[in-house]
């Protein structure tokens, strides 16, 4: 598993739970306390034992605490940003979202992001398949609630679970501009 | 098929323009008779309409030359704003045909960024087909990565001398262990052969250091050797290099002090300060120490001089021990 992802994790927990909380969880799934490095890549085992060490410590289900995951990475900024350019508006970011395992491979050759299928079924209503990797689901439910809420968009997520290696989230976008634009400038603001 | 003119496409201009945002359609006299909407907006708030080229733009490719924008055809064009920011920009023109004039069609280069903050450009001002936001995103998750790999390479490197420095200290004392003993042997002995000022090499014995140990425990032994390291430190200059090689083991190298009445008169100090009791487990222990010292200069091979010290320690000891002695030469 690319650094990259196992360092989110990290950054997540210690962020939302505090320090103390991810030094007792790293070493509750055998990993140091300094953690995971952004650039170098793991043994995929490591992700999952981090992920239920934090569901364990924290008395959370595995599912709420990916979710929340998804929403932490789109408060950081640097992220934020690199999702924005997947569209102007919320509809256009989730006819994008196909094209997100070749973004992230075009920023990092080594990040292995799960296969992405968007289906309309009409009315503003979609149905996003996530393949590859289990759990990711969620991670990307919580990515499309906090990005509706980026655009100002007002949309149901709803994960509607998975079989085989395969999640399926129901998505209606029920108001494109119901509430403020977060607001995004191609050009990077000075300083960053 | 039969024989006749080419078909020729008519397009209007705002449809030209959703296609080509910075199209620029000039007469034949060179006087713009339509642009696209990312150029109006780059040249806003003047309108565009009218104005001859030159006047908009300052050609740096090719070379200023006469007015017919026919000469233009057909090569890479490179542009300027004359307005500021001087947005630079590149072109391709083609000849229209009957009188109509030249069709131009321009571009951002590596321009791309500096023009999208200072005209504050947005996805609406490029066509659907061109890759500008991919190249906007690409240089900014390839400036994430470079600056995440920036950040590694520094905690690699701080990681890195911290580890080298563990190595080559007692972790005990903080002083150097054997192998920065032999580091800074070799370096000593390499500059005096070079023709550097010699060095002095005194191998220290601690005197009834067991007895401490035994009687009063480890916990007392390692408060009497960080104590000794604290002399040895307080009587030796910067330079010096102080090493723990054993138990109750010292070696001092001393670069540039090779004068027998100064290191006679260093010893006695340590000696001194070693002398002094020490408090552990609430019981004075009082050690000594044994030195026996040798020059580079009468033993220019560094292992030799170890050996010379070495046997000078050893005619210390034999002589009653608390004192030093200096290797034959």
């Amino acid at each position: 598993m690319h650094g990259l992802i196992n360092r989110s994790i990290q950054c997540f927990l210690r962020d939302t739970y505090g320090p103390a909380a991810w030094a007792a969880i790293a070493r509750a799934a055998g990993i140091g306390a300094e953690g995971f490095e952004a650039m170098l890549a793991y043994d995929d085992a490591l992700t999952g034992a981090l992920v239920a060490a934090a569901g364990r410590h924290l008395g959370k289900p595995r599912d709420a605490l990916l979710e929340d995951l998804g929403i932490y990475l789109v408060g950081r900024e640097p992220l934020r940003r690199l999702l924005r350019f997947g569209g102007a508006t919320y509809a256009d970011f989730l006819h994008s979202l196909e094209d997100l395992p070749g973004r992230g491979r075009l920023a990092l050759p080594g990040l292995d992001l799960p296969r992405l299928a968007l289906a309309g079924v009409g009315d503003g209503r979609f149905r996003l398949r996530v393949t590859g990797r289990p759990g990711f689901g969620h991670v990307c439910a919580g990515v499309l609630r906090a990005m509706a809420d980026d655009y100002g968009a007002l949309a149901l997520i709803d994960h509607l679970g998975g079989a085989g290696g395969a999640e399926e989230i129901g998505i209606e976008l029920l108001e494109p501009a119901y509430a403020a634009d977060r607001g995004f400038s191609l050009a990077r603001p000075a300083g960053t | 098929m039969a024989g006749g003119a080419p078909p020729r496409l008519g397009i209007p201009a705002a449809a030209l323009g959703r296609l080509m945002p910075m199209f620029l359609w000039l007469s034949p006299a060179g006087r713009v008779r339509a642009a696209g909407p990312t150029l109006e907006r780059l040249c806003a708030p003047q309108a565009l309409a009218g104005r001859p080229l030159r006047e908009i733009f300052e050609l740096v490719r090719p070379q200023e030359g006469g007015p017919d924008p026919a000469r233009l055809a057909g090569q890479r064009l490179q542009l300027r704003l004359r307005a500021p920011p001087h947005t630079a920009l590149r072109g391709l023109a083609v000849a229209l045909a009957g009188r109509q004039g030249v069709l131009l069609n321009l571009s951002f280069g590596l321009s791309l960024t500096e023009a999208v903050r200072d005209h504050a450009l947005t996805e609406a001002d490029f066509a659907a087909t061109d890759l500008a936001i991919e190249l906007l995103y690409l240089n900014e998750a390839k400036n994430a990565v470079m600056e995440e790999l920036g950040a590694l390479n520094r905690r690699l490197q701080t990681a890195r001398r911290a580890a080298e420095e563990r190595a080559l200290t007692d972790p005990l004392t903080g002083l150097g262990n054997r192998r920065a003993l032999e580091l800074a042997l070799q370096r000593a002995a390499g500059s005096a052969a070079a023709g550097g000022p010699g060095f002095a090499l005194a191998h220290l014995d601690l005197d009834h250091f067991k007895a401490v140990n035994d009687s009063l425990g480890h916990a007392a032994g390692d408060r009497v050797l960080l104590r000794v390291a604290k002399v040895l430190r307080g009587e030796t200059r910067e330079q010096d290099v102080v090493v723990r090689i054993g138990g109750d083991e010292f070696v001092l190298l001393l670069p540039g002090l090779t004068d027998p009445a100064r290191l006679s008169a260093l010893a006695r100090r340590v000696i001194a300060g070693l002398e002094t009791p020490i408090e552990a487990a609430g019981h004075p222990c009082r050690i000594s120490a044994s030195i026996g010292m040798a020059l580079s200069p009468d033993h220019p091979d560094p292992a030799r001089l170890l050996h010379a010290a070495d046997t000078a320690l050893y005619a210390a000891k034999r002589a009653g021990r608390a004192r030093w002695a200096f290797a034959g030469a």
